[in-house]
């Protein structure tokens, strides 16, 4: 659904009729093929498989024994007291035990290795509406946010839609598992000058999507010291921190924060969501956690137009405040999403298929570009149609992310069931077998 | 110092104007009925506390709804998983019926139609980005809900350019007032991308009048332009002349498809079940249009403000059930009808009578203009201080709703008991009858009281701000 409309008499917004909500990228195209035609275990066994869904589904069980065990946490309890106090409460402050919840919900996922006060929590509906507001606060119109490539496809709207911010690419690529170098970030704050472009921000995420691995340490220390030298701030979105299989491989910028007793610290804000952690994407909860108070304050006023429902502020704060659960949630979400990630990566390896070497995350990237017939972002889209096509798996192209390197996907691995998973990879075996005889 | 956003660092967010020292009153010395019995009454908050016990009543008849359940079996993973920025089918349906259910079955509205979004907050600065550019206008009728400078301006850059209204006629729009506006408009260069109202009216508390609504549909007509009608409040109408939507008229009218785009596509109907239902916490709103560009447009845009998949299940469970939703309608209307005659029976035998016209809303706007010591805003704000102060209750002054005549007050009744209202009303009483001893006796001692002190006292700590909706 493109906007050719003709000019109606009566003006809508460009901003309402542009195409920078980017829904027109073959990300959401290959929703469409899996929509029309989607996989059943029984109903609908040759359907497209759905691997661009970056949902966790592995750990809801977790959940659903929460729950039993403490109904009031979504009911009130009987005759419901509590109830009115919880649908008035409007204050976008946020429920305070929630708040407290979730800051120390963030404090167990980075083992403790770094502090959250939950009066620099602001909560928003979602870690989506978290980035806006972040960039409607830290840019201007014209302005821009540096971005490292690959990147999340959702970014073009969300950063720039309504805001008017550009991005622009700190292109990273396979050579140093693409990692950001300072080369590459001296190079983007470049390109924007010459476009006579404010740079703002960087805002990387971490762990990455679509790369699905954690950045290091030393290349965090870089960045930091890139934002402080040039004046800008740096937006974290840890959004996959309670994915990571291991918890010791994730450095936190919030942890080299503390390291550095704080020094500088006003200039970093880290957005976060318990859509991927949690599994709850349709609960709408995100948070901004700045070290900067103004920021805070002003996050804090326009976040009323993203509120959290209060009664699922109550369900989570009653979750999020039981450090038992929290404690088993965590350690058992990560397992299995390591068993998950293990599944696939052997499975892809045993056909020839290399993934970049992840450790975290709801997805692998993987390289087919030995495959591609030109090495060039046609060449990916052609292969991406035939994996839609005729393998039937809806995977994501690296063109659609930015990726500079043609033949790089993401693959989504927990948003299905282990058989499932298998059925996928079986039907890549064949796929990879028929190549070869060609 | 980093920088930040011009939007970061403006005022538009509206936030630091005196008016919010009510609140941070309040905050600070609570009425509370046992334990603070001299404290500050809050009528400043329009909320609706009347009908709770309906609602948990069927809460408790259907306790499989909030904990997930439908038909015995759990749905959570599923509401878990939803986030799709159509809305849950289910919900749309049930809240589409009721939203006509409100208007008595005269108008019907399309489930395809409507967008979620996270209370009529998120709705209203969604219409702004699709409908104007940054630096254009809408014009709305004052006084209104001061909410608006900040919603409607802040992040979207849209200018308001205020209808003038006036005691003289109840406070309706006009003709002369509505071209009036557009001139100032004009005269200040700015493009005049539509009006927006909102009916029943908030502060006035009043519906808007079948000639007012076309004359609205005349003006939009004539200029080409948008009409925003925000219906927040049409459940709470609780006596005649009885609502009427903007939808109604377009479907009365037979002049509406000649023009290069019809008027039913520039009509746009915001909605909430924060002051009907009574749940602002739980960040209910929608934008209804029959314009499928702009549907489109915000539905996208709502994923900025997407309504939680659990709550969107429990309303629709709750919509869903017809007996409830018209019990609840018609209760919740007695309940207000009665809060209101008390309070405006309260304020009549202090001498102060409100809008004659008062038959919507949580709230009665009031008439002290006869308490005022000048005709002046500054006045009022004085007097406004003396009621917050001397009086202990929190209302909120005109000026604040941009209202063009000093001495007018919103005073809102349905966010306390019926005790605390009484309560209230006798404070008044008492302070007027002191305030006209004292009126008597200063034109011999000319004693002038200095208000400077609570002026002043700002809290350094960041306050707590107040949906004065």
């Amino acid at each position: 659904m493109g906007f050719e409309i003709e000019q109606p008499c009566v003006e809508l917004s460009k901003v309402a009729v542009s195409e920078t909500h980017g829904e027109d990228s073959p990300y959401f195209a290959g929703w469409k093929a899996y929509d029309e035609n989607p996989y059943d275990e029984l109903t609908n066994s040759s359907g497209v498989i759905q691997m661009g869904l970056a949902e966790n589904q592995v750990s809801f069980d977790l959940l659903e024994k929460y729950l039993e065990e403490n109904s009031e946490a979504s009911t009130w309890g009987k005759g419901a007291p509590g109830f009115r106090e919880n649908a008035l409460f409007q204050d976008y402050h946020g429920l305070k035990t929630f708040r407290t919840a979730m800051a120390s919900f963030m404090e167990q996922i980075r083992g403790g290795r770094a502090k959250f006060f939950p009066d620099r929590v602001v909560l928003t509906a979602g870690a989506t509406a978290a980035n806006e507001l972040l960039t409607f606060i830290l840019a201007n119109p014209g302005d821009a946010l540096l971005v490292p490539t690959p990147y999340y496809p959702g970014f073009d709207r969300d950063l720039r839609w309504r805001t008017g911010v550009n991005i622009v690419p700190i292109h990273c690529d396979s050579s140093n598992n693409f990692q950001i170098t300072p080369q590459a970030l001296e190079a983007a704050y470049q390109a924007a000058e010459a476009k006579n472009t404010k740079v703002r921000a960087v805002l990387i995420t971490n762990p990455s999507n679509p790369l699905g691995a954690t950045i290091q340490r030393s290349v965090l220390e870089n960045l930091l010291d890139f934002v402080t030298r040039k004046n800008i701030h740096l937006v974290s979105d840890e959004i996959y921190s309670g994915s990571v299989f291991s918890s010791s491989e994730f450095v936190s910028v919030a942890e080299i924060l503390e390291a550095r007793n704080y020094k500088n610290a006003e200039r970093v804000h880290i957005v976060y969501s318990l859509s991927k952690d949690l599994g709850l994407p349709g609960f709408r909860v995100g948070t901004i956690y700045s070290y900067n108070d103004k920021v805070v304050t002003t996050a804090r006023r326009m976040s009323s137009f993203t509120l959290i429902s209060s009664q699922t502020q109550h369900l989570l704060a009653s979750m999020l405040s039981d450090k038992k659960f929290t404690e088993n949630y965590i350690e058992t979400n990560r397992e299995r999403l390591r068993k998950r990630y293990n599944m696939i990566i052997e499975g892809l390896k045993s056909v020839g298929i290399e993934c970049l070497k992840g450790n975290a995350g709801l997805f692998c990237w993987m390289n087919m570009s030995p495959l591609l017939e030109k090495k060039t972002r046609e060449g990916e889209l052609e292969l991406w149609n035939a994996i839609v096509h005729e393998v039937r798996l809806n995977i994501s192209p690296g063109s659609s992310c930015h990726c500079s390197e043609p033949g790089w996907f993401r693959v989504c691995f927990a948003n299905m069931s282990e058989e499932t998973l298998e059925v996928a990879l079986e039907r890549i075996r064949s796929f990879m077998e028929r190549i070869k005889k060609e | 110092m980093k920088l930040l956003s011009t939007k970061a660092t403006c005022n538009s967010h509206g936030q630091d104007s005196s008016y919010f020292l009510g609140w941070q009153e309040y905050e600070k010395n609570p009425y509370d009925e046992v334990m603070n019995p001299e404290g500050i009454i809050q009528m400043g908050l329009a909320e609706n506390q009347l009908s709770f016990d309906l609602i948990e009543s069927w809460l408790d008849k259907n306790p499989d709804v909030p904990g997930f359940k439908s038909n015995g079996k759990s749905i959570f993973r599923e509401l878990a998983l939803f986030q799709d920025y159509h809305g849950l089918p289910s919900f749309k349906k049930e809240l589409v019926d009721f939203m006509a259910e409100i208007r008595g079955n005269k108008v019907t509205f399309d489930p395809n139609h409507i967008v979620l979004t996270a209370g009529s907050t998120p709705a209203n600065e969604t219409l702004m980005f699709c409908l104007a550019e940054k630096g254009e206008a809408f014009l709305l009728p004052t006084p209104y809900y001061p909410g608006f400078d900040r919603d409607l301006k802040w992040r979207t850059g849209v200018e308001i350019v205020p209808i003038q209204c006036t005691s003289s006629n109840n406070f309706q729009i006009t003709e002369p007032a509505l071209q009036q506006a557009y001139q100032d408009a004009k005269k200040r260069n700015l493009r005049v991308k539509g009006v927006l109202v909102t009916n029943p009216s908030n502060p006035l508390g009043t519906t808007m009048s079948r000639s007012e609504l076309n004359l609205l549909i005349d003006f939009i007509k004539d200029k080409n332009m948008h009409l925003i009608s925000d219906e927040i409040y049409s459940g709470t109408v609780y006596s005649s002349p009885g609502f009427v939507s903007v939808m109604e008229i377009l479907k009365e009218r037979n002049d509406l498809k000649d023009c290069d785009v019809p008027v039913g596509d520039r009509v746009h109907v915001v909605y909430s079940l924060s002051k009907d239902l009574g749940l602002p916490g739980f960040r209910v709103g929608a934008i209804y249009s029959e314009n499928e560009v702009v549907v489109g447009a915000a539905t996208k845009m709502s994923s900025f403000g997407l309504v939680s998949s659990q709550t969107q299940y429990l309303l629709s469970a709750m919509l869903g059930d017809k007996k409830f939703t018209k019990n609840y309608i018609s209760e919740n209307q007695k309940r207000l009808k009665r809060r209101q005659r008390m309070l405006v029976s309260g304020l009549q035998k202090a001498g102060i009578s409100c809008l004659k016209t008062n038959n919507a809303g949580l709230f009665c706007w009031v008439d002290m203009s006869h308490l005022l010591h000048s005709n002046t805003f500054e006045a009022e704000m004085d007097l406004w201080k003396k009621i917050l102060y001397e009086v202990r209750l929190n209302i909120s002054p005109g000026a604040s709703c941009h209202c063009t005549e000093p001495g007018w007050f919103r005073m809102c009744f349905a966010n306390m008991s019926e005790d605390t209202l009484n309560l209230a009303m006798k404070r008044l009483k008492a302070f007027v009858a002191a305030e006209s001893n004292d009126n008597a006796c200063s034109k011999r001692t000319s004693r002038r009281k200095s208000l400077s002190n609570w002026v002043f006292r700002l809290s350094s700590r960041d306050h707590r701000e107040q949906e004065e909706r």
